[in-house]
């Protein structure tokens, strides 16, 4: 019964707050403090979702109690919360929001709204690293893992680009042919992994592939942490020209943008926080997807409130899923992308038809 | 000095040669129409003198300045254009688009100050366009929407403003109307234009002078009725026509014969 009702708010916390937003923030011009005041709302709404996350799960928490022994790291209710699932909510955010701006960057520098995090081939490379760990046993080496899932990335982000060249004309579709066909030739390789792995390495496998917020250690969670936080401010840096690309590449030079090194930049970045997101949690779907365009939606489409509040919502809606993942069905955990896609898929059509296919705010 | 000189210019795509030997100045407050038949070379020129195409032979001066030597952000407070059409690829508003105009001249860190919304808001009434600021580009008719993209280029506050085909996709009224806000801001505040068209007779109508491409090279350059005689264009766009005056104006008129 009360699982119901942290449950009820979860969901409803986010939703209210975003719901009022929307009448609210209707078609302004952005300003740093129109920039800020977003921030701080949704800053608000991540740290009540946190907190109904943090006292969420199979283990019943007396908040009282807890708040109660100050200090007294001993009891096994301080340790849940404060080893067990604070961590993890911590490692939650981070990827939210390390996904949802990497596919705002990426929907924008492909000027595509179908594009999100994985749509280069990174999430390929990484899940052939990741499956070639597991298959091998090496998952419990500390960094056995993440670090061949990253080596895999960063091999499909060389191997995409070096594809794509340095044909200058339609860049953007020639990334994203070899973006899809090296995730098809990932796919086929992993199918292939797959079929020669025993049964109990399988399950291993599978969660990887669905997404898992249960593998970081605190230090990766850090690292993970380190990178979004690096690539987000370089990113940012260039939010208005993302703006300018936005309406084409030509228009963006002769509105003064370097095109060509802050295309090179931002794909860099991008790719970079992606690869290291993916290595620390599996492959979580839509919410790169997702996120941006909720936000774009509410917010409009300025990168520079885009960018900060896709982050943060990220985070806020991966910390909820991640809630919901380990706790719907017991003690037993689902894998967090399952959850993603349940959810994320019905809310987005709810979305796109209560705002006209999507083109205006409401 | 002239405020462009494009100095004996030759630039090819590959092994084919697209312009050659192109050579003319414009002088600050000019309205310069240039013209010439499909794969001429027009567009190819604008994009040279706009800087996106780096000629092989000669170099574009701004002010004495040569543009591949500046940066974007430098150009774009300098040069503005006026495309032919403009895709978004998400919505925004025509004030947002509007305020893109002023992105030349803030530094990396700065959001639109008042000043700049006071630029963007003046460039809007100029064009018509401040009724609609709120509205989303998408929900734009064509000549709405050309208009917020001079207001875009105003906002710009060009000294040059480019025009690639600007009336492509408009019917005759928003034609005249796009030429006749363009011709004003050319005459009541000095601003120069360099006008591509295929319309011969926008481009005889409103231009002060004409450059006529035939394959690359300068067919025929200099005042409207030098420029559009039977013979020129016979010769440029291998049609027959017959050009005469027109009664109101008084600036030449091609009608195909």
């Amino acid at each position: 019964m009360t699982r119901f009702f942290l449950f009820t708010f979860l969901l409803a916390v986010p939703a209210i707050v975003l719901s009022v937003a929307a009448k609210i923030e209707t078609g302004k011009a952005v300003t740093p403090l129109r920039v800020s005041r977003v921030c701080a709302l949704l800053f608000g709404v991540f740290l009540a979702v946190a907190a109904i996350a943090a006292i969420t799960g199979p283990h019943r928490i007396d908040l009282l109690s807890l708040l109660r022994q100050d200090g007294a790291a001993a009891s096994p209710e301080h340790t849940i919360v404060f080893s067990v699932r604070i961590p993890r909510i911590i490692l939650a955010a981070i990827v939210g929001a390390t996904l949802s701006t990497a596919g705002a960057v990426f929907q924008g520098l492909l000027r595509n709204p179908l594009a999100d995090p994985y749509i280069l081939g990174i999430s390929g490379g990484a899940a052939v690293g990741a499956v070639l760990g597991i298959i091998a046993g090496l998952d419990f080496l500390p960094f056995g893992i993440p670090v061949l899932a990253f080596l895999g990335s960063l091999v499909t982000i060389v191997l995409v680009f070096g594809v794509a060249g340095k044909r200058r004309e339609s860049q953007s579709g020639t990334l994203l042919l070899s973006g899809v066909i090296v995730n098809a030739f990932c796919t086929a390789a992993i199918m292939f992994l797959i079929s020669t792995a025993s049964g109990t390495r399988l399950h291993g496998i599978m969660f990887w592939l669905m997404g898992d917020l249960g593998l970081a250690d605190t230090s990766q969670t850090l690292l993970g942490g380190v990178a979004l936080l690096a690539g987000f401010i370089v990113i940012y840096l260039h939010a208005r020209d993302l703006n300018l690309l936005v309406i084409g590449e030509e228009q963006a030079l002769q509105l003064g943008v370097d095109v060509e090194k802050t295309r090179r930049v931002l794909f860099f970045a991008a790719s970079f926080i992606t690869a290291a997101a993916v290595s620390l949690s599996g492959l979580i779907g839509f919410v790169g997807l997702l996120v941006p365009h909720i936000i774009r939606m509410i917010f409009g489409s300025d990168f520079r409130l885009l960018l900060p509040a896709s982050f943060l919502f990220g985070a806020t809606f991966l910390v909820a899923a991640d809630t919901l993942a380990r706790t719907a069905l017991g003690p037993s955990e689902l894998p967090v992308g399952v959850i993603t896609a349940l959810f994320g898929a019905p809310f987005f059509i709810y979305l796109l038809k209560k705002t006209e296919a999507g083109r205006c705010r409401f | 000095m002239p405020l462009l000189r494009v100095d004996n210019v030759s630039f090819r795509y590959g092994e084919q040669w697209v312009l050659r030997g192109i050579d003319f100045a414009v002088e600050k407050g000019d309205f310069l129409g240039i013209i010439g038949p499909n794969g001429s070379g027009k567009t190819t020129l604008l994009r040279v003198i706009d800087g996106i195409l780096a000629p092989q032979e000669g170099s574009v001066l701004l002010e004495g300045a040569e543009i591949g030597k500046l940066r974007r952000e430098a150009l774009a407070r300098s040069v503005a254009v006026v495309p032919q059409y403009s895709a978004l690829a998400f919505p925004f508003s025509v004030e947002e688009v509007v305020l893109m105009g002023r992105a030349p001249h803030l530094g990396r860190w700065r959001f639109e100050g008042d000043e700049d919304h006071r630029i963007a808001r003046k460039a809007m009434e100029m064009t018509d366009t401040l009724g609609l600021a709120a509205r989303d580009m998408e929900s734009l008719s064509g000549g709405e929407r050309q208009r917020v993209l001079i207001a875009r280029a105003l906002a710009q506050e060009p000294r040059l403003m480019l025009l690639d085909e600007p009336t492509a996709f408009l019917d005759i009224r928003h034609q005249v109307d796009f030429f006749d806000r363009i011709r004003s801001l050319n005459r009541d505040r000095g601003l120069t234009v360099i006008a591509v068209t295929h319309d011969i007779n926008l481009a005889a109508h409103y231009c002060d002078r004409i450059i006529l491409l035939k394959d690359g090279r300068i067919g025929a350059a200099g005042p409207v009725e030098a420029v559009i005689t039977e013979e020129n264009i016979r010769k440029a766009y291998e049609t027959r026509v017959m050009v005469d005056r027109h009664p109101g104006t008084g600036s030449p008129r091609i009608t195909l014969t």
